[in-house]
This record gives C-alpha cells, structure tokens and sequence, in this order.
C-alpha cells in the first residue's frame, strides 16, 4: 500500500510540505507545534468553537486530503493517547471550581477520544467508517493497523489515518512531576549531549492518506509493514522481534539504508537504541527525530512522516544531523520506536 | 465466504449482578439495577438515579485482586474479562496468539477526579497514583498483564460505540491472521465527569428511564464491563466446549449530522446495521431479536427507531432495550450487550424491554415487554450507537 499524501502540524515548520531546511530551536522541556492560519482549512465560526487540539487535528488532515486530491476518504481513522485534554482539564476544573453545578456543555462534549475524528467525519459529510484508538504508545499504530487491514480486506481504496496529542498547562504539570522530563534551559536539539535523565515533552498532529494503488501523482512511499510488541521482557525479545519484522519482509539490515529511532535523550530509555546500533543495525546509518519533534505517546506518526518526506526525496533534510552519507539515495527505511519501555514499533517504508 | 469468527466465552459484570449467571438470574425476573447512588457519590445523589455495581471498591478489588488503589473502571473490566476467558476454557492459550482489546470513555477518570482537586487547590499536591493510569489504554493494560495476554494490546474509544468496536477489531484481527484468541469488549465505572457531563446536556432522566416509550425522558448512567473471547475456526476446533455463536456481521458508519445528536431519519443507524447484515450475508427478515442501542433520549430512540423502520418494514423482529436493565454503561454497553446477544442464541431467551408504558406513536412496531424463553433465535443484531455520529452494529449467529 501506498502513502499517498501527509498533513504534518508539529513544533517544527512541517506545514504546508515545505521542505525542513530550518531547524526550530526551544528553550526548556516543552515543545509547542507552529500552528498555520486555520482560515484556509476550516470555517471561521468553527475555528472559534474548536479547542487547539481539534483545530490541529483538523487542519493536518484536511492538508493531507488535499494534497490527495480526496473530497471524501473511505474510512477516517484517528489515534490519540490522550485525547483532548483541555477541554478535559476544562470541565474537571469548573466541576470542582462550581462543585458540580453551573456547567456548560461545550468541554464535556468535545473531551470524548473520537471528538477529532467525528468533526472531520463531520466536516466531510462522510458517513464512512470511523474508529478512534487510545492505547498510548500504541495509539497510531493501532489505527495504522487498522487502516491497513481495511485495505488489506478491500474494504476501502483509501483511508485517512492520523495521530493526535497536545501538551496543556496541566498535562505538562502533572507529568513534570512524575519525572518524565529534563530540567533547566535546555535546548531540543542539544538533548542527545547531555546524557542526562528525562526527555522533553513534545506534541503533533499527523495525518496520512493510504491508498490501495499507486497515484498518477507522485506518492510518498510504499508502506510495507507494521509491527507492535508489548513490554518485550529485555534486550534478547527486542531483537528477536525486530529480526522477525525483517525476516517477515525478506529484507536483512543491509537492505535497508537508514534506520529512524525514536532515541528522546533519556539515559535509561535510549539504552535500547545504544545496544542495537552495536549489534543488528551496527552497520545502519541512524537518524533520531524526538529533538524535533520531542516525546509524546504518538510520536512514531511524526516519525513515518519524515521517513515518508525522505523516501520522497530520497535524501535527509540538509539541516538534520545524521551518521550517513548524504550522497547515497535513501529507498528504504526501518523506523524503530518504544514509548517508556513498553510500546515499541517498527514500520517498514520503501520508494514506489 | 470470509472464515467464520467464534464466540467461544462471555463475562460481564453490570448493576444486575457480578458474573453471567447473576445477570441471567436478573433479566428473567425483570429486576432493573437502578437506583440512589450508594457507592458513588455526587451533588445529584438525590436527583439522579444511576446504574451502580452493588460493590464498594473494596470489595471490587477483592474479588478482581488488583489493588484497590486501581480504578474502578479496571476493576470491573478485570473480574468480567477473566470470567469470559474462564468460560471459553482454552486449555493451550500460552502457544496461540491472543490479544485483549478493550473499550472505555474515560479510563482512569474515578482516580483522576480524586487527584484533581487537590490538585487544583495545590499544583504540587494530589497523589500523582491517582493520576498514573489516567490514559484510557492503562486500564487495558493493567487487565491484559493480569490476564497474560501481550501478544497484541489496545484500546477503542467511540464514545457509547466503543466496545462494540472493540469486538470487531478483534474479529478481524482473527480474520487477518494476526491473533488466534482475542479478548474484546469494554469497560467504564461511574464518574462525576460524565454524570455532569450528560447533565448539562439534560439527557438524564431522573426517574428510571424508559426506552422507547412515548414519554420518555432521558437515560440513566450505569457502570460495568462486559467481554466476549474470540477465536478463529482452528482454535474453536480444539474447544471443549462448541461455541454457541459467530459474529457473523459487523459494520461502523457515521451519522456525520451533528457532534452529539442523531440525524432524525437515523441515518448513520441505518447505514450500520444494514452494512452488518450486508456483511453476514442476511436479509433484513432473517434477524430474529435487535438488542437496541435503546438509550431511552427523545433523541436516540426516534432516530433508531426510523432507521430500523426504513430497514425492516414489514418484517419486525423482536426488540428491546437492556438498557432498562443496566442502564446506559457508555463504553461498556457493546461489550455488555454482545454478552446479551450471544446469550440470547445460546438459551433461545428474549430480553423485556422493562417500564413500557406507551409505545412510541410514530413507530409501527413495539418493542418487548416480557422475557421470553424456549424459542429458537438464529441471528441477534446489536446496535451501538455514540457522540460523534459514530454507529456500529454487531451481528451474533447460532452455530447450528
């Protein structure tokens, strides 16, 4: 199957398919995604009704569609780990504030996981499939996989699929406190020097358009495979899975010529990736991606749009740090991602 | 013809009782779970009446064995789940691949609002266990390593069609040869967050609801967890006991009318259900009992109610809303509802749809009013239906 066309909010200048020459530099551990004018995308009226993380979920994937070409897609498939969380953190806290009385409406309806999904169901006047999947760092995959078997079943031609999560004033609070982040002045593009624990917290909005059969227009890639493992009990599980995942697709490593990990600058976390770039990817070139886009349960979305943009290209942006030479033409890609040692991914891309 | 997808093993945990039997026990006698809030508590206590599991947590978390510092929401999603795998008695279930698909609106929301107003009060304070498995996909989690399952792990979240999307992700997960056993349905305990939530939107009905009446005035929340286990043809083989039913259909469409309210012809239920059938290669004339979605709204009922005229003119099958029984249990009630289903083919029983007074006048067909047993149901069709337009429908078929 086919990646046909993405749609990419992010804190990086993603939008609008411009191509990533300029690298955004934060201050801090918290990322902020470089919204667009929501004007060219949705309703005025709508716009104002919408929290930030519908807006974003919105407009990267009505890019997406028109970069396809498709009005109407044959299934809308959206991932989120955490679903809307200010219109969340905003009806918890006028219940409390007004101990349950005096509430409006407007949060609590647009707080429900498939809100996203539903007004772009909405929007499109599609009456086709939609699901919504909340499963943290399984989040996008789940929908990918979805997706995929709708094609796989010929259900659908297409299918727009896309990943979703925001940072609020409150998530970032109580997740700071759990220790999830780096502290000081740090900048995104300097965490993989410090070798210091905690990553820093990033967010995005991804959509892709999968189709069944190549376009007359140009497409990203080949979307090849997909696989997920849970809680793997140590390094030994990892590769087997990750051998398995090659096997599966008749490849070894030295078909594929750059690997994306999802290392996020924490110590403990990027030990996995350490150990595998000594031994099956040890002659991989490597390429991280969390110092763009920082870490979030849905990042791996962020992640198959750039590997999808490299395909397309078949060069790494000029203004990224990678181990490999810039002169070899990229055609086939592994990306390779865990979320906090338990939701770990592979996605497999190539030229068409 | 696509490989036939059994139900090997149901579980359910509602406010008419803890386990299969209890529940069964319920419905036959006509006792509804609702009543004053004894568990749960809120400023509405004295208003609104509400579904509850008659269980405090304490008790809950003795009969699941997580913590009771865990949600409620995996409490009851723990003790129904393993009560289905229990059931479905797969003897070498460690050498297939299984998975647990799970549903839920608000995960870990009962702990979160412990949290959060203290945590309102003091960012630095609130008890950061409280807010740990806030994610809908941790109480999945939390369940599927007690249960052992890990080969495959997520979650759906469509609103009140959630674990009905739940259960056919996990179909065709067996379908695609991914898994051999999956684990689906759905989970959801009473908050305050949705209870408040549905008040502002005055959809709750403060007497005990009534679905399909003419005079109905709203829903009453409920709580509860209800799974079913899947297993493809090769694994059903090996089974003991013979599986009582396949999900034959299966079909998610969207209503794609409004963020809240149904289209007043039904249009996304018709589209669902219809694409079920469709999809189990059956007539309308061949469904022998709908469980409705049936919430008991003006709005949802009139919706429903046309869609099913349009589809099924002259030929009524029987119908009720169970609803009446557990209330409305959000993400849990597609799980709860394909445990009724299958039941239903399992014991040729026919739920009453309970507290009809008078039937709905712009509809040509009345729902049941009494349990009926001793009949053969061949085909259930179960409707689920959400916020954001979201409708799915689930055919169950007697394996004959």
């Amino acid at each position: 199957m086919y990646i046909r066309a993405t749609g990419n909010i992010s804190p990086q200048k993603t939008f609008g398919h411009l191509p990533l020459t300029e690298l955004a530099a934060y201050s801090g551990n918290r990322l902020a995604c470089i919204e667009p004018d929501y004007k060219e995308f949705i309703d005025v009226k709508q716009i104002r009704r919408m929290s930030r993380i519908i807006r974003m979920g919105v407009a990267a994937a009505m890019e997406c569609l028109q970069e396809a070409n498709i009005k109407v897609p044959d299934a809308i498939i959206t991932g989120t780990a955490y679903g809307c969380m200010e219109d969340t953190g905003s009806f918890m806290t006028k219940m409390v504030e007004f101990n349950e009385e005096l509430l409006t409406p407007t949060a609590f309806i647009q707080s429900t996981h498939n809100t996203i999904g539903a007004q772009i169901g909405l929007m499109l006047q599609c009456n086709h499939y939609n699901n919504a999947f909340v499963h943290r760092g399984f989040s996008f995959e789940s929908a990918l996989l979805d997706g995929m078997m709708l094609l796989e079943e010929k259900e659908v031609s297409n299918v727009l699929v896309g990943a979703i999560d925001e940072i609020t004033n409150i998530s970032h609070t109580i997740l700071n406190r759990m220790g999830l982040y780096k502290q000081g002045n740090l900048s995104n593009l300097d965490i993989f020097k410090t070798r210091s624990k905690g990553t820093i917290a990033g967010e995005g909005a991804a959509f892709f358009l999968l189709a069944n059969e190549p376009s007359a227009n140009e497409d990203y890639a080949k979307l090849d495979g997909l696989k997920t493992f849970y809680k793997p009990a140590g390094i030994k599980e990892i590769e087997d899975n990750i051998t398995a995942f090659l096997a599966q697709h008749s490849i070894t490593t030295g078909d594929i010529d750059l690997v994306i990990i999802g290392k996020n600058g924490d110590v403990m976390s990027d030990r996995i990736f350490e150990q595998l770039s000594q031994t099956i990817f040890s002659k991989n070139a490597t390429l991280n991606y969390k110092n763009l886009c920082g870490e979030y349960p849905t990042a791996s979305a962020f992640a198959l749009w750039l590997g999808a943009s490299i395909i397309k290209t078949g060069t790494v942006p000029a203004a990224l740090e990678y181990n490999g030479s810039k002169e070899n033409k990229i055609k086939r890609i592994v990306i390779y991602n865990h979320y906090q040692h338990i939701h770990h991914s592979l996605f497999l891309v190539s030229a068409c | 013809m696509e490989k036939p997808v059994f139900v090997a093993g149901t579980g359910i945990i509602s406010a008419i009782g803890k386990n299969v039997s209890e529940c069964l026990d319920a419905l036959e006698n006509s006792k509804a779970g609702m009543g004053h809030m004894h568990f749960f508590d809120s400023l509405h206590r004295d208003k609104l009446p509400v579904a509850e599991v008659k269980l405090s947590n304490d008790d809950l978390a003795k009969l699941s064995g997580l913590p009771n510092t865990k949600s409620r929401t995996a409490q009851l999603s723990l003790i129904a789940a393993r009560e289905a795998l229990i059931d479905a008695g797969i003897e070498n279930l460690s050498s297939l691949r299984t998975g647990f698909i799970s549903a839920n609106s608000v995960g870990g929301m009962d702990k979160t609002e412990k949290f959060f107003a203290e945590f309102l009060s003091d960012n630095n304070k609130g008890r950061l266990r409280d807010v740990v498995d806030h994610e809908c996909g941790s109480a999945t989690e939390l369940v599927a390593d007690q249960l052992g399952i890990k080969d495959y792990v997520t979650t759906i979240s469509t609103a009140c069609s959630s674990s009905a999307n739940a259960i056919f992700f996990g179909a065709r997960l067996i379908r695609n040869n991914i898994l051999d056993v999956v684990v689906a349905g759905g989970t959801d305990s009473l908050t305050k967050f949705t209870l408040n939530g549905f008040n502002t939107l005055m959809i709750l009905d403060e007497k005990f609801c009534q679905p399909f009446d003419e005079n109905r005035r709203g829903l009453n929340l409920g709580e509860g967890a209800g799974y079913i286990v899947l297993v493809s043809e090769k694994v059903a083989a090996t089974l003991k006991k013979r599986p009582a039913a396949t999900l034959s259909g299966y079909c998610n469409a969207n209503d794609a009318y409004h963020q809240t309210a149904s289209s007043p012809d039904g249009n996304g239920s018709f589209l669902a259900m219809n694409g079920a059938l469709k999809k189990a290669g059956l007539q309308p004339a061949d469904i022998d009992y709908i469980n409705l979605h049936g919430t008991g709204t003006q709005n949802n009922d009139i919706a429903e109610g046309t869609a099913i005229k349009r589809l099924f003119d002259p030929h009524y099958p029987k119908m009720s809303s169970t609803k009446t029984f557990t209330g409305h249990t959000l993400g849990a009630s597609g799980g709860i509802e394909a445990v009724f289903s299958v039941l239903s083919l399992q014991h040729g029983i026919v739920y009453p749809n309970l507290r009809l007074e008078t039937p709905m006048k712009d509809l040509p067909f009345n729902v049941e009013t009494k349990f009926t047993k001793n009949i053969e149901v061949k085909h259930v069709l179960s409707n689920s239906f959400g916020f954001g337009g979201n409708c799915s429908s689930l055919i169950f078929s007697k394996v004959l």
